[in-house]
C-alpha cells in the first residue's frame, strides 16, 4: 500500500509541477490583464502547497518520522510568511518571482528533507533569516540612493574577502572557498559576486569610454585572478561572463564581447594545461565510465541517478542520492531527477529560465542605467549559474562545482540568492511606481490641457 | 511617440542578444538531456557499478533467463517464507553464457541485470501486488541460445578444456555459447572459494574472452591481404613445398613435414601449407596488413553487449623477417577470440557484411508479452562482396580436398580452415582450431568457431566437434 502511494504520488507531483510549469509561461499571454494575472499566481500557489504536502505525506509513510510533521507545518508557515509579507508590504512586487523563488525554497526543502533531516533544518534556519534580509532590502533599495558612489568601497571589500580566502581558506576538492569563523563556515565568494556586479554598475553607469572600460577591466581581473589563486575555477568564470555582459551592455560594442569570449576560450585551454584537478574533470567528462574509480566516480554516480530514475523517477525516498558525493550542494539535480524523475527536473529548469527572463525583464523596463546595469549582472549570475550546475551533473560540460541557486544546501548560496531576489524586487517596485508616475504625471497633463 | 518607442527598442538590443544566448543555451541543455535519457542512459543504466540496480529487488522478484526454444536456463523460486533462491535447471551446460548472480555477476546475469528487476506486469495486477505487499514479478529475457545446439556443442568438447562458439551469420543470434572449465551455477556462492583460487580459470569464458594463438585459422586474413595486394595476380602465385622454408636462420615446417610439392595460393590455403604461407609473408606490406587486420576488429573491443576479449595483432617494419613468417602463419604475437574468429566467418559467409553479434532476442513481461525486442542489425562491411566470394571457394576447397574433409559428403555444404596452434614457443602442446560455416536448402547458414585445447591437429579434434553441430543443426 505504502508502495502504491509513493508511486501514485510521484505522477501527481509531476503533473503539479507541470501545470506549474506551465502557468510561469501562460501567464504572459495576459499582459495588462491584471484579474487574469492574479488567479494564475493564485493557482501556482496552490500547486506550490499540494506539491508540498504531497511530498511530506511521501517522507512521512515511508519513513514514520514524527518530526517530519512539525516540520513540514513550521515549512509552510515560512512559505505562507514570505508570501504574505509581501503582499502586505509590497504590492507592486514581481508575483512571478515571488512563486518562482517560494517553490526553488519548497524543492530544495523536500529533497534536502530527503537526504538529510539535520541539514534540511539547518537550510530552513538560513531561510528564515534570508526571508528577513530579502524582505528589508527592496525598502533599503528605495530610500537609499547611495550604492553607486561606494565604487572604491566595493573593491576594497570585494578584493580583501577574496584575499582572504585565497590566503586562509579551506580546501574541498581542489579548491579554496570557504572561511570558519567559530561554527560558521561562510563562503565569501556568494557574497563578494553581489558586490562584483555593483561595482561594475557604479563604474560604468555614467561614462563607457575606453578609459573608463579599462579601469573596470583592471579591477574586476583582480576580482577573477583572487578567485583564480584560490583555483575556484568555476567562480572566475561566472565573474568573468557576468563582467563580459555587463562591459557589452554598457558600451552597446559587441567588440568587447567577443574579444571576452575568445579571451575566456584561452585561458579555459590555459587553466586546462595549468590545473591538474581541470584536467581531471574534463576526463570525467569526455569519458566518466573510463576512470570511475577515480575522477569520474561522482558524475557517473550523478548519471547512474539520472538515468535510472529515468522520465517519472524512482519515487520520493525510494532512490539512494546519498551514493553521489556532494548530493546536497552541487549535485542537488541529479537527486532531484533520481527521485522526483527527468520530466520534474526539466521543468525545473524552465523555472529558472522563467526567473531569468523575469530578470531581464525588470533591467529592459528600468530608466536608471545604474540598476538596469546591476539587474542584468545579477540575471547574468543567476543564468550562468544554473547552467553551469546543471550542465555540470547531466555532463553536459564539465563539472565545476557551484550550487544550484534556492535549492542546494548551503547558508553562503542560499542567503546570496535571496539577497539577488530581494534586489530584483526592489527594482521591480522601482520599475513598476515609476511607471505609475509617468502615468500620473500624464494623466495631470492631460487634465491642464 | 512612435520613435521614442523605437529607441527605447534600439537600446534593449544588447539585453535581448543575453536573454537569446542564454535561451540557446539553455534549450540545448534540455535537448541533452533528452537526448540522455533517450539514447545514452541505456549504458549508465546497465553499468555494473550502478548500485541503483540492486533497489528494484526490493519490489520485483527476478526473472527468468530462458533459451530460445523455451528451455529455463536461470529462474527464482519463492518459497513459502518468501525467501528467494536463484537455480539453474541446466547445470553447467549454460554456465558461463547464462553467468551467475551472486558474489559480483557475471554472463547475461550481469549483461541483462537492470531487465530482469524491472517489472512490466499488467498494471491492475500490479496494483494488486501492492496493495497486497507481493513483489511483482520480473521480465523474462528471451535468449537467442538455441538448447538442443548447446547441448551437443558442449557433449562434443568432452572433457577438453576449450571453446564452441555458433552464430547465424544473417543475423549475428549467437546459437550457442560453450567454454570449458565449467562450473554449476546453483553452487556457486559454496564453491566460490575453490573457483577463485589462484590459478583457476573457470570462471573465464574462453568463448568470448579466450585469448589463443590462432594458428592456420589466421591464413584467412593473411591471404585475405595477399590478395589485396595481388588483386590481379593472386592466382598465378606458385610455390614449389618442400616440407620447409629457411630465411635468416629461421625455419618454418608444415604439419608433419610434409612435402606439399607444387602449389597455387588456392592449394596452399586447401592444404594448410606452412612453408607457402611463410614465403606469402615475406612479400607483404606490413603497414597494410596491419591497417587489414585492424578493419578486421584486431586491437579493439568487440561489437557484442556482453563480456568480451581484445584480440591483438603487431606487425611493423622493424620486426624480423622471422617475426613476419611466423605471424603469416598465425602464430607470432597474434592472439584471438573463438568469438572473433566466428564473427569472421560468419562475415564471409554473409558477402563480407558482419552482422551485430547478440544474445537476447527479447524482453517479456510475465505473461509474454513483449516489451522490447533486439532486431539484427549490420555491423560493417569488413570485406568486399568478390573478396569474401574467393574466401569462400579457398574454404570451401579445404572441405573439398585438403584438411577439413572430414566434413564432405553431407547433406549440408561446409567451408571454413583449420588450425593447430602451437600453445607457445617452449611446448609441443597444441590447441586445435576450427573455424567455417555450413548452409543447406531451407534452413539458416551457421557459423562457427571451435577451440580445443592441449588435444592435436585441428582436423582430428576441432572438426568433429563442427561436424556434430552441423549434423544435429541441419537434420532436425
Amino acid at each position: 500500500m505504502i508502495h502504491l502511494i509513493v508511486q501514485a504520488s510521484k505522477y501527481l507531483m509531476i503533473f503539479l509541477f507541470l501545470v506549474y510549469t506551465f502557468e510561469c509561461f501562460h501567464v504572459f499571454k495576459f499582459e495588462g490583464e491584471e484579474e487574469e494575472q492574479k488567479h494564475i499566481y493564485h493557482v501556482q500557489r496552490t500547486l506550490l502547497f499540494l506539491f508540498h504536502f504531497d511530498a511530506f505525506l511521501v517522507l512521512y509513510i515511508t519513513t514514520k518520522n514524527f518530526q517530519l510533521i512539525g516540520f513540514y507545518l513550521m515549512q509552510v508557515i515560512i512559505i505562507a510568511a514570505i508570501i504574505g509579507t509581501y503582499h502586505l508590504f509590497y504590492k507592486h512586487a514581481s508575483e512571478l518571482v515571488l512563486n518562482n523563488m517560494c517553490m526553488l525554497l519548497t524543492i530544495g526543502f523536500v529533497i534536502l528533507t530527503r537526504i538529510s533531516f539535520e541539514k534540511a533544518f539547518r537550510q530552513f534556519i538560513f531561510v528564515c533569516a534570508g526571508f528577513v534580509i530579502s524582505l528589508l532590502i527592496p525598502m533599503v533599495l528605495q530610500n537609499m540612493t547611495l550604492f553607486r558612489k561606494l565604487t572604491w568601497v566595493y573593491v576594497i571589500i570585494g578584493i580583501g574577502a577574496l584575499g582572504v580566502v585565497a590566503v586562509a581558506g579551506q580546501t574541498s576538492y581542489g579548491a579554496k572557498l570557504s572561511l570558519s569563523i567559530g561554527p560558521l563556515t561562510i563562503q565569501p565568494s556568494e557574497f563578494v559576486k553581489i558586490i562584483f556586479v555593483m561595482f561594475i554598475a557604479s563604474m560604468l553607469y555614467q561614462r563607457q569610454d575606453f578609459h573608463q572600460v579599462m579601469v573596470t577591466s583592471i579591477f574586476s581581473a583582480v576580482f577573477v585572478l583572487m578567485l583564480v589563486a584560490s583555483k575556484d575555477l568555476g567562480g572566475a568564470l561566472l565573474y568573468f561572463f557576468t563582467y563580459l555582459v555587463m562591459v557589452y551592455v554598457a558600451t552597446r560594442r559587441f567588440v568587447y564581447f567577443g574579444g571576452g569570449i575568445l579571451a575566456m576560450i584561452v585561458a579555459s585551454l590555459l587553466g586546462y594545461r595549468l590545473f591538474d584537478h581541470v584536467q581531471a574533470r574534463v576526463q570525467a567528462w569526455s569519458n566518466p565510465l573510463a576512470v570511475i574509480d577515480g575522477a569520474g566516480y561522482q558524475v557517473c554516480q550523478s548519471l547512474f541517478a539520472i538515468g535510472t530514475g529515468g522520465w517519472f523517477g524512482l519515487g520520493l525516498g525510494q532512490g539512494l542520492p546519498e551514493k553521489i558525493p556532494v548530493v546536497t550542494k552541487d549535485f542537488v539535480f541529479a537527486a532531484i531527477s533520481e527521485e522526483l524523475g527527468g520530466v520534474f527536473a526539466l521543468c525545473l529548469i524552465m523555472v529558472c529560465v522563467s526567473c531569468f527572463f523575469m530578470i531581464m525583464n525588470v533591467a529592459m523596463k528600468l530608466r536608471d542605467n545604474y540598476y538596469r546595469l546591476t539587474a542584468v549582472g545579477l540575471g547574468t549570475l543567476y543564468a550562468l549559474q544554473v547552467f553551469l550546475t546543471i550542465g555540470g551533473v547531466i555532463k553536459f560540460i564539465p563539472s565545476t562545482g557551484v550550487t544550484l541557486p534556492l535549492v542546494s544546501y548551503g547558508g553562503s548560496s542560499l542567503l546570496s540568492t535571496m539577497i539577488v531576489f530581494g534586489i530584483i524586487q526592489g527594482l521591480y517596485i522601482m520599475q513598476f511606481d515609476g511607471r505609475t508616475q509617468k502615468k500620473e504625471q500624464k494623466r495631470r497633463r492631460g487634465r491642464k490641457e | 511617440m512612435r520613435r521614442k518607442k523605437k529607441k527605447i527598442k534600439k537600446s534593449n538590443k544588447e539585453f535581448l542578444v543575453i536573454m537569446y544566448l542564454f535561451l540557446a543555451v539553455f534549450l540545448s541543455m534540455m535537448i541533452y538531456f533528452v537526448y540522455f535519457q533517450v539514447c545514452k542512459s541505456e549504458s549508465f543504466i546497465n553499468s555494473p557499478y550502478n548500485s541503483l540496480q540492486d533497489l528494484f529487488s526490493d519490489h520485483v522478484i527476478r526473472g527468468d533467463i530462458v533459451s530460445a526454444d523455451g528451455k529455463v536456463l536461470a529462474t527464482t523460486k519463492v518459497s513459502a517464507d518468501g525467501t528467494q533462491t536463484r537455480s539453474y535447471p541446466q547445470g553447467r551446460m549454460f554456465a558461463h553464457a547464462v553467468g551467475y548472480a551472486v558474489n559480483g555477476k557475471a554472463g547475461l546475469e550481469n549483461q541483462e541485470n537492470f531487465s530482469l528487476l524491472r517489472s512490466h506486469e499488467f498494471f491492475l495486477k500490479r496494483i494488486a501486488d501492492d496493495i497486497s505487499d507481493k513483489k511483482a514479478q520480473g521480465d523474462t529475457v528471451v535468449t537467442t541460445l538455441d538448447a538442443q545446439i548447446q547441448q551437443v556443442a558442449y557433449k562434443s568438447l568432452g572433457n577438453y578444456q576449450g571453446a564452441v562458439i555458433v552464430m547465424e551469420p544473417d543475423t549475428g543470434k549467437i546459437i550457442a555459447m560453450v567454454s570449458k572449465p565449467d562450473y554449476d551455477p546453483n553452487t556457486v556462492k559454496k564453491d566460490w572459494s575453490s573457483l577463485t583460487a589462484e590459478g583457476s580459470t573457470v570462471l573465464y569464458n574462453r568463448a568470448t574472452q579466450g585469448k589463443y594463438a590462432p594458428g592456420s585459422v589466421f591464413k584467412i586474413l593473411t591471404t585475405l591481404e595477399y590478395y589485396r595486394e595481388n588483386p590481379s595476380a593472386y592466382d598465378q602465385y606458385a610455390f614449389d613445398c618442400s616440407g620447409s622454408i629457411s630465411v635468416d636462420g629461421q625455419t618454418i615446417h608444415c604439419a608433419g613435414n610434409k612435402h606439399h610439392g607444387q602449389e597455387t595460393l588456392k592449394s596452399s590455403f586447401s592444404n594448410s601449407c606452412n612453408s607457402s604461407f611463410a614465403n606469402i609473408s615475406l612479400s607483404l606490406n606490413r603497414e597494410k596488413f596491419k591497417q587489414t587486420c585492424d578493419s578486421m576488429l584486431f586491437n579493439q573491443n568487440l561489437p557484442i553487449a556482453f563480456e568480451s576479449g581484445k584480440s591483438s595483432f603487431s606487425l611493423n617494419k622493424n620486426d624480423s623477417n622471422a617475426m613476419a613468417m611466423e605471424t603469416g602463419i598465425g602464430q607470432g604475437k597474434t592472439l584471438v577470440s573463438p568469438l572473433h574468429m566466428a564473427l569472421i566467418a560468419s562475415a564471409v559467409d554473409h558477402d563480407g557484411i558482419l552482422m551485430r553479434p547478440y544474445l537476447v532476442n527479447n524482453i517479456q513481461n510475465d505473461s509474454g508479452v513483449e516489451v522490447s525486442s533486439n532486431k539484427p542489425k549490420t555491423y560493417a562491411t569488413l570485406m568486399t562482396e568478390t573478396e569474401a566470394g574467393l574466401l569462400q571457394q579457398y574454404m570451401r576447397a579445404v572441405v573439398t580436398d585438403g584438411t577439413g574433409r572430414k566434413l564432405s559428403g553431407q547433406s549440408y555444404e561446409a567451408s571454413g580452415k583449420t588450425g593447430t596452434a602451437q600453445v607457445s614457443d617452449t611446448s609441443d602442446q597444441t590447441n586445435a582450431w576450427f573455424v567455417g560455416y555450413a548452409k543447406k536448402d531451407g534452413y539458416k547458414d551457421i557459423a562457427i568457431a571451435v577451440v580445443v585445447e592441449n588435444s592435436g591437429a585441428g582436423s582430428t579434434y576441432a572438426v568433429p566437434v563442427a561436424k556434430n553441430v552441423f549434423d544435429v543443426y541441419f537434420n532436425r
